[in-house]
């Protein structure tokens, strides 16, 4: 039986996150899992977080796991979501300024304090709230049976800017143009919450239960 | 094309069952939680708000176990309100499957409790419920009650929001309680004077009769998100009739 493990390091509801992976699963056990060995021995790992930056990297830390998902990244199909897709990245503007993982290249923004419909001219509200198009710009295996700009459920107000256009996967506009999310030979984040976004979100997880980290 | 403003369909629960109250008291029984929510999900609702309106504290772990049934079929955020007084009551409901808490009564007496249960879950996932009344016409006054709109506090509603929002709170859920279970129309003024007080969304309730309200709430009441319960439970329309409608207003909506 194949399995995938949902990082647990504390920060947040990853219930959501196991019961969508479950709910599209044939036969893929999910784990939601603290321990190092059970995650490197999965198939597939989830790094998902919810929360501010400073609080997940220092989690990460403490409990080692830094060095785990650079661990992971190497052998296995990674996904991660919302904070979890920051996390990759090399740094953030959040709380200070806050160290990410580095294993993507690129830093997280803010969206600002004046972010302005860019057609109406109106003040749009941050946190960036609600579901959104995501723009595919990249054929990915786990975009399989998506329709092009579908919708996606978003909660966030820092956005990935990769350092090159090539990891961009998907698209979003919310008065800027944004990363909505990445990918990288095994590697795949997403802004947005698949699992709370319906038909769309269920399918991306399904695609992910099958994937095996290769981009064709 | 962009965000769209979004549905929420709300389940008034007391001790399992959804009911609703008009002006917060007669009740009506409107059925099993679990089912209404598969339903609005399948109509396209884009979340599901629960409030937990159990009297006794007793039986609060019902709600637990409908927020985990629900959590378990339907794939979309799901917000639970009533009865949020402890960081250890956020807890358990995040760890049943719920997106979001509001935070109403508790807030009023210990706003620091708002501080403390965003910077432990973090801001996306608390809500601060405000129950807002008309206190003067000119200039609009309006302040925040408790207790089911029982309780006067004194405290100005667009001071508070902003309070709020300052504390941690990523989201306001606004319920005027001069309109809820009148059927009327949502209180424009005050939704619009709150969603421009504030960055974070609104969501505009209490009053919705029919579906051009919703489309008020939207465009003069420039609230993000626009909540209903009565006219979704008992069958006057659906969830995909409220959002053509308000397409054909000319909304962003997720069709």
């Amino acid at each position: 039986m194949s399995t995938v493990a949902v990082i647990d390091y504390g920060m947040g509801n990853l219930h959501s996150v196991a019961k969508a992976l479950e709910k599209v699963s044939t036969g893929t056990k999910v784990m939601v899992n603290g321990d190092p060995d059970v995650v490197r021995k999965a198939d597939r790992v989830v790094l998902p977080g919810v929360g501010a930056i400073r609080d997940c990297m220092a989690e990460i830390r403490r409990l080692g796991f830094d060095e785990l998902v650079r661990e992971v990244v190497l052998t296995k199909p990674l996904l991660g979501v919302c904070v979890g897709m920051q996390a990759l990245m090399d740094h953030s503007v959040e709380n200070n300024g806050t160290d990410c993982l580095g294993i993507l290249p690129g830093r997280v923004e803010f969206f600002g304090d004046d972010l302005r419909d860019n057609r109406s001219g109106e003040r749009l509200k941050v946190p960036h709230m609600g579901w959104n198009q995501v723009h595919q710009v990249m054929d990915h295996p786990l975009w399989q049976g998506i329709a092009q700009d579908s919708r996606f459920y978003f909660v966030h107000s820092y956005y990935v800017e990769p350092a090159g256009p090539d990891l961009i996967a998907a698209a979003c506009e919310y008065g800027i143009s944004f990363t909505a999310a990445v990918a990288r030979d095994n590697v795949f984040a997403t802004q947005f919450h698949p699992e709370k976004s319906q038909h769309a979100g269920l399918s991306l997880y399904a695609n992910f239960l099958k994937w095996d980290g290769t981009v064709k | 094309m962009g965000l769209a403003k979004r549905i929420i369909p709300c389940l008034d629960v007391d001790n399992g069952r959804v009911v609703k109250g008009v002006k917060f008291v007669d009740i009506r029984d409107a059925g099993d939680p679990v089912e209404i929510a598969r339903r609005y999900d399948t109509e396209g609702a884009d979340e599901i708000t629960f409030l937990d309106i159990t009297a006794s504290s007793d039986n609060r772990e019902t709600m637990v176990h409908v927020v985990e049934e629900v959590a378990g079929q339907v794939f979309i955020p799901l917000t639970v309100g009533g009865g949020i007084r402890k960081v250890e009551d956020i807890r358990r409901m995040l760890n049943a499957g719920a997106d979001k808490v509001a935070i109403n009564t508790a807030a009023v007496f210990n706003p620091e409790f708002v501080k403390e249960a965003a910077e432990k879950f973090g801001s996306q996932c608390i809500v601060v419920a405000i129950d807002a009344k008309q206190v003067s016409d000119n200039p609009p006054k309006w302040e925040i009650f408790t207790h089911g709109g029982r309780k006067a506090t004194g405290i100005d509603a667009i001071e508070w929001a902003i309070k709020m929002v300052d504390y941690g709170a990523g989201e306001i859920l606004l319920t005027s309680m001069d309109r809820d279970g009148t059927k009327i129309g949502f209180d424009l003024p005050l939704t619009r004077a709150i969603s421009e007080a504030v960055h974070v969304p609104v969501i505009a309730s209490g009053g919705v009769g029919n579906l051009d309200h919703l489309s008020e709430g939207v465009k003069e009441g420039k609230a993000d998100a626009v909540l209903a319960a009565s006219i979704f439970h008992f069958g006057e329309y659906t969830i995909e009739e409220a959002k053509r409608r308000m397409a054909a207003a000319g909304i962003e909506v997720r069709l």
